[in-house]
């Protein structure tokens, strides 16, 4: 195998054919090829969190074999563990014993193998999606992998990064390979530039329901055009984030000069002749004129709405100013039992209006939306207002560098003045394993990414919305339209 | 990994389009740690009420299906997370073989990685599969022969990869595989991967890869 990037010899320079994003990154990693059509692929970096890698270290005891390349796994605790502390976030303050046994045992296994495990009350800490870029552990042109099917939120670093089983991290941690088969590539191709109150969220969610949840299935993403290269890389790992909820493991953004200078001086990002020899190398990652790809969708950012989920599948998506669907308009009898099981799961009746849903609770954060644009995004509807009587606001950041600056802007004023409830980094309310959780019934509008029955605790019911319309939400008492409680708005 | 040739067994139908992991095993019982044992929190919230007691219409619950080893699900199902205790789940209920227009693809992997394998059929061939599961019929599942048998006398052919194939009839687990058959070759990638991307390898030691 060559890397792609080799010349011909001799007088005559062959052009090589023109290559997708997906392609060249592919190409780039495989270390060997099989007959069936299946490639060994090399693996550079892998994310470790508390629930998908204590099998796959004690795979490695029981095989008797070492971590291959302990400097090319960064280890956190994300999924179990409380946002809520009395004094400084610590492994041995977790109250739930599972929770803290999780986590131990995540901190052992890497110590003992000499893998970086960065602590609860590190500055460093947070959500795997979010703390991988932060660091620079997260780069252009690499193979990254994590035990968590977000994993694709890399994407937007144009890092061919996707989300596996614990088998899978127990391979990567003994061969730093995966056997895996290529997928199609799909262009999606966003044109225009989302409207003021119209975030990456809305984009995103918009796409999920245009491909379907299975639509995009062994396809790999890339998200190209003008509202693309508009977004900032909190929005473009919004857009990548949400690929799974297609289908599709693996989304791309294609590397460019905002990319490089968000990385830039990162603690794990190359420096010095490294880091221009690795600029050199980024520059060269988009895909070529010409190239074929087997799918195109094509989005007009300029005519999106705020989006909000209806149902219990991230594709069961409409515009805020929708209606929920009426099953007897479906067009076929599966469709309608889909629409008849999401509505009686989500306790809701057919034509009536998304914005005179009432919400129990507001969950701003997770993986999807943790980050300081969208934590400005949410502010900037709530400053100088009240949460709606009734209704419980939960603002999370993703990592304690987003707290902190959040702390130094003044938003966490915002918030607490608003009557949110701020805590400390973590998955939170996006999945029910920790100590953040609905009770049966209650409805949520939520920044996270899945809607799934009880995804937010048994029974629970789940909104999917941006962090605009969350926060908007938060003050209505209802979903409501953040165009309606008009400030500002940032770029989206 | 334990081997899988043939497998006869009647086929417990869950007719049902975008069936999440988070269904199949619920986020609550992923502070476990270990592999083994985790049948019991599959499918929680359908198969047991708000005071823990078995709900009566879940499918394996039914008499003509309780200890069916074959699943007939709706598509794309094992959608979302890509929690292994899914799968695993899964086969501690008993289960070797799930059947479905598609699956997801995280988990869909996580089977075959658990000796569950996992058949996607064209939506015709699924219909008549998922209507033998309904009256409770048999289904027999030959990897051998690469055929699915129906009642009628009906023979089905299955689609998976050759080196899929092998490594389910033989039991074969992929990590060794790996370690005895490509040892060299990831050596290879990772000396020129150094010299050409040498930012990669800047926090190792030298002698480290």
């Amino acid at each position: 195998m060559n890397d792609g990037l080799g010349a011909a010899i001799g007088p005559v320079r062959r052009m090589p054919p023109a290559a997708t994003l997906y392609d060249k990154l592919w190409q780039a990693h495989v270390v060997s090829e099989a007959d069936d059509g299946s490639s060994l692929l090399y693996i550079d970096r892998q994310m470790l969190h508390e629930v998908t890698s204590p099998q796959g270290f004690e795979g490695l005891r029981r095989r008797g074999l070492p971590v291959r390349r302990p400097a090319a796994q960064l280890a956190v605790a994300d999924h179990a563990v409380p946002t809520r502390w009395t004094g400084a976030p610590a492994e041995a303050a977790i109250a739930e014993p599972q929770a803290r046994a999780q986590v131990a045992l995540l901190a052992r296994n890497t110590t003992q193998a000499g893998v970086r495990y960065i602590p609860l009350a590190d500055r460093a800490h947070g959500i795997v999606h979010v703390i991988g870029p932060e660091q620079g552990f997260t780069l252009p042109g690499i193979t990254l992998v994590c035990g968590d099917s977000h994993t694709a939120t890399h994407g937007a670093f144009g890092a061919l990064a996707f989300g596996i089983g614990a088998s899978e991290v127990e391979c990567v941690l003994a061969t730093q390979t995966l056997r895996q088969r290529r997928a199609r590539n799909l262009a999606v191709e966003v044109s225009g530039q989302l409207p003021p109150g119209v975030a990456a969220k809305d984009l995103a969610l918009a796409v999920v329901g245009l491909l379907g949840a299975g639509g995009a299935a062994g396809h790999a993403l890339e998200f190209t055009g003008p509202a693309i290269d508009r977004l900032g890389m909190a929005g473009r790992m919004t857009v990548c984030n949400m690929g799974i909820e297609a289908g599709a493991r693996v989304a791309l953004i294609a590397p460019d000069d905002i990319t490089f200078a968000w990385l830039q001086d990162r603690p794990l990002a190359p420096r010095g002749r490294h880091w221009e020899r690795a600029l050199d190398h980024w520059r060269r990652l988009r895909t070529d004129a010409g190239a074929a790809v087997a799918r195109r969708l094509y989005v007009d950012a300029g005519a999106l709405a705020p989006q909000v989920t209806w149902g219990t599948s991230p594709d069961q998506v409409l515009a805020i100013d929708q209606r929920v669907p009426d099953p007897a308009q479906a067009a076929t009898e599966a469709e309608a039992q889909k629409i008849r099981r999401a509505l009686a799961y989500m306790g809701l009746q057919a034509g009536t209006a998304l914005q005179d849903i009432a919400v129990d609770q507001v969950f701003i954060g997770s993986c999807t939306n943790s980050r300081i644009d969208d934590l400005r995004a949410a502010a900037a509807v709530l400053r100088g207002r009240r949460v709606a009587a009734g209704v419980r606001a939960l603002v999370v950041p993703g990592s304690a560098r987003v707290a902190h600056q959040a702390q130094a802007e003044g938003l966490v004023q915002v918030f607490t003045d608003a009557g949110c409830d701020w805590r400390s980094a973590g998955c939170s309310l996006c999945v029910a394993m920790n100590d953040d959780r609905l009770l049966p019934g209650q409805r949520c509008a939520s920044t996270s990414n899945r809607n799934f029955e009880g995804r937010q605790g048994p029974g629970a019911r789940t909104h999917l919305v941006s962090p605009a319309t969350a926060a908007a939400t938060a003050l209505a008492g209802h979903l409501a339209d953040p165009r309606d409680f008009s400030h500002r708005y940032g770029a989206p | 990994m334990t081997p899988f040739t043939t497998l006869t067994s009647v086929a417990a139908p869950l007719p049902e389009a975008n069936v999440d992991t988070d269904i199949i095993f619920p986020a609550r019982y992923l502070l476990l740690t270990q592999k083994a044992g985790l049948g019991p929190y599959a499918f929680r919230e359908r198969r047991f009420d708000a005071q823990d007691q078995p709900r009566a219409d879940f499918v394996l619950h039914q008499p003509r299906w309780q200890g069916a080893q074959i699943l007939v699900a709706g598509a794309n199902f094992g959608c979302g997370s890509s929690r292994e205790q899914a799968p695993w789940a899964l086969a501690d209920l008993g289960l070797r073989c799930l059947i479905a227009p598609s699956f997801g693809e995280i988990f869909e992997a996580n089977c075959l990685n658990n000796g569950l394998l996992p058949i996607s059929l064209p939506a015709a061939e699924h219909a008549r599969v998922m209507a033998v599961a309904q009256a409770g019929g048999v289904l027999t599942v030959s990897l051998v022969d690469q055929t699915l048998s129906l009642p009628d006398g009906g023979v089905l052919a299955l689609r998976i990869g050759a080196r899929q194939r092998q490594a389910l009839l033989q039991g074969w687990d992929e990590i060794d595989r790996i370690c005895h058959e490509q040892a060299d070759a990831i050596a290879a990638f990772e000396s020129r991967q150094r010299l050409t991307q040498p930012w990669l390898y800047a926090n190792e030691l030298s002698s480290g890869g």
